[in-house]
Formats: C-alpha cells, structure tokens, sequence
C-alpha cells in the first residue's frame, strides 16, 4: 500500500483505483441485502400461495365462485380441491411471519437507495438511457446486438447499455412499487385508513392476483439478469458487485 | 488510508451510538403508546413490531370498507371448523336459549348475558368483506351489538388496554387492543344477511372485527375479559394463534 501522509482527507490517494470503481458501497450494500430479502420473499410467497393456489378478479373470492386462473400444484388446506390426493402441511405461520419482516427491510432498503441514488445523481449519471439511444433505429439496432448475445465489449463493464438502463429503471420504479402497492392493498388496516390503494386495483382479489403475477415479472427479471451475468463473465461481474471494482484483465 | 478510515470509525461510532440511542427512545415511546404487540419477541418480533405500530398511528380511527348490497357474497363460504362438542349441540338443540356471554375481569360490574338481553341492545349492521388469511374472502351482512356498548354497560376500568375473548370451542382464545375493541365496527354479532347468524358462520355469536384477517373474528364467544396485560394468558403472547405461529396482530 502506498503512503497516504499528505494526501488531504477525502481525496483519494490512488486514482488508478479510483477509475477502476464500478459499484459504490451503497449500491453493493443495498444490493445484496435486496437480494436477501427477495428470496425470503419468495419462498414465503409460496407457501402462503399453496395454502389456496387459486386466482380471482374482483374484489371476492373463494372455493365456491369462478377462479381466473389455477395452479396446477396441491394445496396446503384440505379444502381446496387441488386433484392430488394429498394435502401439504400448513407454513403460513412463519411464512407470512417472514414475508412482512422481509419486505419490511426491502422496503427500508429500497427507500434507502432510491433517496441516496437521488441524491448522489446515480440514477440520472448510471441509469438514465442517452435520448439518443432511445430513437427507434437505435433501440432496433440495440435490439438486434443483443439477440445475437454477442459477448460483451470491454466498455461495458463500466457503463449500462440501454435495454440494460431501461430494464433497471422499470424495475426500480415500476415493479417494486407496484408489488408493494399490491402487497399493501391485501392489508385490511391498510386499506381502511386508504380505500383507493384497493378500489383502483379493481378490488381485494385484484389486487392479490396482480401480486402473484407482479411477482413473477420479479422472477423473470431475476432469471434474465443472473442469465445475463453469466454470458458477460460471471466472476468479473460478481467481483464488481462483491468488492466495487472493475476487472483490470477487462480490457486483455 | 489510515487517516480515513480513522474517520470513518469515528463517524461510524457516532452513528452507531446515536442509532442504539435512537432506538432505545423509540422503544420507550411505542411502549408508552401501546405500539409493541404482545408477541414482539422471537425472530420475527422486529417485523410484526414495524407492522403494528405503523398500523396503528394510521389507522387508529379508520372504518373498514362497507359495500353496497349488491355486492353480498351468495353464497357466502363456511370455512371448515373442528367438531362441535356435545355439550354444544346441547345447547344448539336447545336454540341457544341457554347461550350466555360472560364478560368479566376489569370492569366496573361484570356481568353475563343472554342471547335475549344482547338482543335488546342497540343493532349496528355493517356490510364488510371477511378475509381469511390464506387469500379467499367474502362480503356479507353483519348484524350485532357493538363491543363498546357492551363495554360501556359493565364499565371497563381506566386501566384496560386489551379485551380476551374466548370462544366455546377449546383453546380457542383471542384479544384485541382498546383500539379495536372500542372501534364502532367491531360488533358482538348475532345476525348474518339478515337472518340469525347460522352455527357455520360462527352462530350464534362470534366477534366481527373488519379491520383484521378473519381469525380474529372468534366463533361461538362465550366469555369477555377486559384486562390490563396479556401475560397471565396462555403462554402471553395475546391468543392462540401465535402459539401455532400465527401473528397476534392480523391487520396485515
């Protein structure tokens, strides 16, 4: 390590560091405990989901009226009728236990990210899409680049392409709203205190449907993420994540 | 570098001190306040903590969403209930004529009821939707006695802060905070869609509380304690419910 003596504090004495930064703390950080939370998230979703696999619209529903939608698994309540011949023991408890804790601490943490992305201009600097890159021809030439899932060049281990900026905005600002909103609108206290946050989604069933399916947009995104990470190299990009940096053999 | 992560230690101390500091406070006031459940230990005490706490600095005077008649669930769903006990269908055989309502603990004069007398007191009919939390749910017509009258005829002593109530199936026990119990919604109901409230449903009396998930709306009540402190309860985590993992609080 170098001598750091005489180096005024806050300036960093190792700019070569410096330019080689990818991730702040602060986005690490918010990163991995997001990751956390959202697979407690999850499986805890899950279990609640199988004690009544089924899907309505509106505000009621129940065993007696028309579901929208089915999955096709068994069910963790006798009740329902799943057409398997065995009932799955009963997780809701700790589930919707662990479900609230956990989104609890997604929610502190997004809201953490959001306010400090905001004011660090993190999203307009890192997230923000050039308006050239949004005109139709380029969006088509974009497009076109990454269906060929050609590896991608060494530029873009520092710096977001645009799909890849448009797909973090949506979902930051559009997905994870949303679930929440879902999510706060099956809260009969919740709801009480703000009835439009359920009428406008079409009602209590609405809104637990809209739930499900916003989650597995959540799940989509994930899989097309982590399925991203691997083809552009697993190890630098979980090295930028883990420790903040970039790889210096990026550009060999 | 040592200077600033001599900094930061510093900065990090101050925050760590003042957060503990912060935190204390906070446990002070929210127990002053009533915002810590009575189930806020175990892992999960952090999150249903943060739930009802925030749920009720929102929504300590909200009404739970009322619904035209035309939304009437028909039919509406009976969930499943353990057997019935003989001495039950002893009394259902008897046309509950020997029902009685016992109320009791901190109160002025306790007193015990019949379906008769409740029947005389003032009705309070609300048309609310029952959630149950597995997902399902069902709107109907709720016809009783509000829990406050019946507060108000024994007296509840200034000190109360929850009301226990019991139902005449075994180890089946809930309670709620003074915020529910004296909430004009919450009814000591006896008619359901116009007619006596069937055994199905919880007949012939079972405490609707709208603004939470339905196993706090007891079936077959028999017995009303108003008290100062759920520790002398069953294990003292407020109902039977968190004793299978369940939360005590069911706003959420």
């Amino acid at each position: 390590m170098a001598d750091a003596a005489g180096v005024p504090i806050g300036v960093s004495a190792f700019p070569a560091a410096s330019e080689n930064r990818r991730h702040t703390l602060l986005v690490r950080l918010t990163h991995w405990i997001t990751v956390l939370c959202f697979f407690a998230l999850l499986v805890s979703g899950l279990e609640i989901v199988v004690s009544h696999p089924r899907f309505y619209w509106g505000e009621t529903g129940n065993i007696l009226t028309t579901p929208l939608f089915v999955l096709p698994i068994p069910s963790s309540r006798p009740s329902v009728v799943s057409g398997y011949g065995y009932v799955l023991p009963d997780q809701n408890g700790w589930s919707r236990s662990l479900h609230f804790q956990a989104a609890w601490l997604a929610v502190l943490t997004g809201l953490l990210y959001v306010v400090s992305g905001l004011i660090t201009r993190h999203f307009s600097r890192n997230l923000l899409p050039a308006k050239a890159g949004l005109s139709r021809r380029a969006l088509a030439r974009e497009f076109a680049v990454r269906l060929r899932f050609a590896r991608p060049d060494a530029s873009e281990a520092r710096s977001y392409n645009t799909l890849q900026r448009l797909t973090y905005l949506a979902v930051i600002f559009v997905l994870f709203p949303l679930v929440i909103w879902t999510g706060l609108a099956m809260s009969p206290a919740f709801v009480s205190a703000f009835p439009a946050s359920v009428t406008l989604l079409g009602g209590r069933q609405s809104a637990r449907t809209l739930h499900f399916l916003v989650s597995l947009m959540l799940v989509l995104f994930l899989a097309v993420h982590v399925g991203m990470i691997w083809l552009a190299g697993f190890r630098t990009r979980m090295r930028a994540m883990i420790t903040g940096r970039a790889a210096p053999q990026e550009h060999s | 570098m040592s200077n600033i992560s001599r900094r930061k230690l510093i900065v990090a101390g101050a925050a760590g001190v003042a957060g503990v500091g912060g935190l204390g406070a906070a446990a002070r006031l929210a127990r002053k306040y009533g915002l810590i459940p009575p189930d806020h230990g175990g892992i999960y005490g952090a999150g249903e903590t943060l739930t009802y706490a925030c749920q009720r600095l929102l929504t300590s005077h909200s009404l739970a969403r009322e619904f035209p008649r035309s939304q009437i669930s028909n039919p509406p769903l009976a969930n499943d209930i353990p057997p019935l006990s003989d001495a039950f269908k002893r009394l259902q055989a008897g046309g509950f004529l020997d029902w009685r309502l016992t109320v009791e603990g901190m109160v002025a004069k306790p007193a015990s009821f019949s379906l008769a007398e409740l029947k005389t007191y003032p009705v309070s009919s609300q048309i609310t939707e029952l959630a149950c939390e597995e997902g399902w749910s069902y709107i109907a017509e709720w016809t009783g006695v509000p829990l406050s009258h019946i507060l108000d005829v024994v007296g509840t002593l200034p000190q109360a802060r929850y009301v226990v109530y019991r139902s005449f199936q075994p180890d089946w026990w809930e309670s709620i905070d003074m915020a529910d119990a004296l909430h004009p919604q919450t009814l000591v109901a006896h008619g359901m869609n116009g007619g006596s409230l069937p055994v199905p449903f919880g007949g012939p009396l079972r405490l609707r509380v709208p603004r939470q998930l339905a196993y706090k709306s007891l079936k077959y009540i028999t017995r009303l304690t108003v008290t100062d402190s759920l520790k002398h309860f069953g294990k003292g985590l407020g109902s039977s419910e968190p004793e299978t993992g369940y939360a005590w609080y069911a706003g959420i």
